[in-house]
């Protein structure tokens, strides 16, 4: 090790650290453009649909939106610290509250998909066709491994509220709690060859991956709707009004229609009319 | 088996054909972790010296204090730093959340107290004869702490080794405070995250291991500053 290969090496360093210093500054201090922080969930983001949507609108408006995908109780609580510009969440009930509280304005209806319940092929608590309720007490009383998210997100709340109605209160070694993500929850059951509530979209952009099948859909329970919410105390309001317009326009509803995963549509448009399904 | 080794092909694929996207999550990742590395050290090097030379009363606590917060929970750090960079924080003001300055506060305040656990350590290792003999010779204390500073170099290579290490593994507390935006905010731990949430493990896998390969370059380089391969 000679002296020469030591200075290059440390010279090499430096420049590395000047590089990434001057880097940094300068996307720091020359914003391209606007931008928006859009707080969503990850079922939105994850399964593709924003990345198909929001090139239009940011293109036509020269602006940047920026997409945080985090579950519906975090973009919430990003809403009302004022955190983001703009949310676009499922849970209807928190969003109502939101708006109630003063947080959020001019919550809009954008599309829904649905909740599935899914579970091995052979079935082993026989719930293939049932209501979602009367599924989950089946899975109760053979203690099925049932997997939950556990995470206060839209799906969990969703899956509270049908053992809510199934008048039952789940525990046990079966009722595994993961505190992930719906991939996450999907991996896992699929490991553990359980049941769980998913929604639609995810299983579909997973399906190649997992070997459980759909036994339970169509209740009406299981409806899931997407509302758009523009935060309160946004400095960019003009803006986020843009992006619930564009949402909710003939070319981004026909838009949400037209996208396709895996050959399957995973989201219908609500063009603005509430499904009002109690939470 | 068969996605781990695809995994790997795929990362190969992704470095060679130079995509724009993956460049850009590197560079950011090297961009931040390298920083919060650079502060770190410069707080968490006099820290260590600081806590090796000087006696003070509740020194003892101090060093258990620094030891713990070695540990501290990315999540944790993540947790803080984005209460206090939010909107309605305290420094709300700054604008700094979801940007990869945010990223590297969070980052910076990790590495500290590894880099001044470790230094202390190595200043400590350094023998009492060598201390002694250097005061023996008429050292001033300045003197004394220069030398022990230099007996104990690779030592200290090893704390800031350490620190970026923890810096570029990390994920809970930049998807925090950065929001893992793509273009922005996106790293290479947050988008390996991404991709296994979205099952997509073979390009996890890659993301992953384009990881390592970086994180090998830049340990290969520091050791050669140093001339540890004397």
């Amino acid at each position: 090790m000679n002296i020469t290969m030591k200075f290059s090496a440390l010279l090499i360093i430096l420049a590395l650290i000047l590089a990434s210093i001057a880097g940094l500054s300068y996307s720091n201090y020359f914003p391209a453009k606007e931008k928006i922080i859009l707080a969503t969930t990850t079922s939105t983001y994850d399964s593709g649909l924003l990345d198909y949507l929001l090139p239009n609108f940011e293109r036509e408006k020269n602006v940047e939106v920026q997409v945080i995908a985090v579950g519906t109780g975090q973009a919430i609580e990003m809403a009302r610290r004022g955190d983001a510009d703009v949310i676009l969440v499922h849970s209807p009930s928190d969003e109502k509250k939101l708006v109630k509280e003063g947080y959020g304005v001019d919550r809009r209806c954008v599309m829904y998909n649905d909740f599935v319940i899914i579970g091995p092929t052979r079935d082993s608590a026989k719930i293939k066709g049932l209501k979602a309720h009367e599924a989950f007490k089946n899975i109760y009383l053979s203690n099925s491994t049932f997997i939950s998210r556990g995470d206060e997100s839209g799906t969990h709340k969703k899956e509270k509220l049908i053992w809510n109605r199934a008048g039952l209160k789940p525990g046990g070694e079966w009722y595994i709690e993961v505190g992930g993500g719906m991939g996450d929850t999907l991996r896992i059951a699929n490991e553990k060859q359980g049941y769980t509530l998913t929604d639609r979209g995810t299983y579909v952009s997973m399906l190649d991956r997992i070997s459980l099948d759909i036994l339970v859909e169509g209740d009406k329970t299981l409806l899931n709707p997407y509302g758009i919410i523009r935060v309160n105390s946004s400095k960019n309001s003009r803006l986020a009004q843009a992006l619930s317009d564009y949402l909710l326009s003939k070319e981004g509803q026909d838009m949400i229609e037209g996208f396709k995963k895996n050959g399957v549509q995973l989201f219908y448009p609500l063009r603005g009319t509430c499904l009002d399904v109690d939470q | 088996m068969n996605t781990i080794i695809d995994g790997l092909l795929k990362a190969f694929e992704l470095i060679f054909s130079l995509d724009k996207e993956i460049l850009q999550i590197m560079f950011l990742s090297l961009q931040v972790s390298g920083a919060a590395t650079l502060i770190g050290s410069m707080i968490g090097i006099p820290i260590g010296a600081f806590l090796s030379f000087k006696t003070f009363l509740g020194k003892s606590l101090a060093i258990t204090l620094n030891s713990t917060l070695m540990g501290l929970p990315p999540v944790v750090v993540g947790l803080f730093v984005y209460l206090f960079l939010s909107t309605s924080g305290p420094l709300g003001f700054l604008g700094l959340l979801f940007t990869p300055t945010a990223m590297i506060i969070a980052q910076t305040i990790m590495v500290v107290p590894i880099v001044a656990g470790i230094t202390l350590a190595a200043l400590n290792s350094v023998g009492k004869p060598i201390r002694e003999k250097a005061i023996s010779l008429g050292a001033t204390q300045s003197q004394l702490v220069f030398t022990t500073l230099k007996e104990a170099r690779f030592g200290i290579l090893m704390a800031i080794i350490t620190g970026f290490g923890a810096a570029i593994s990390e994920v809970g507390a930049i998807i925090m405070v950065g929001g893992n935006i793509r273009w922005h905010t996106r790293t290479l731990t947050t988008a390996t995250l991404l991709e296994t949430r979205q099952g997509d493990f073979g390009l996890a896998i890659a993301l992953g291991t384009i990881l390592l390969i970086l994180a090998f370059l830049v340990n290969f380089l520091l050791n050669k500053a140093q001339g540890a391969g004397k």
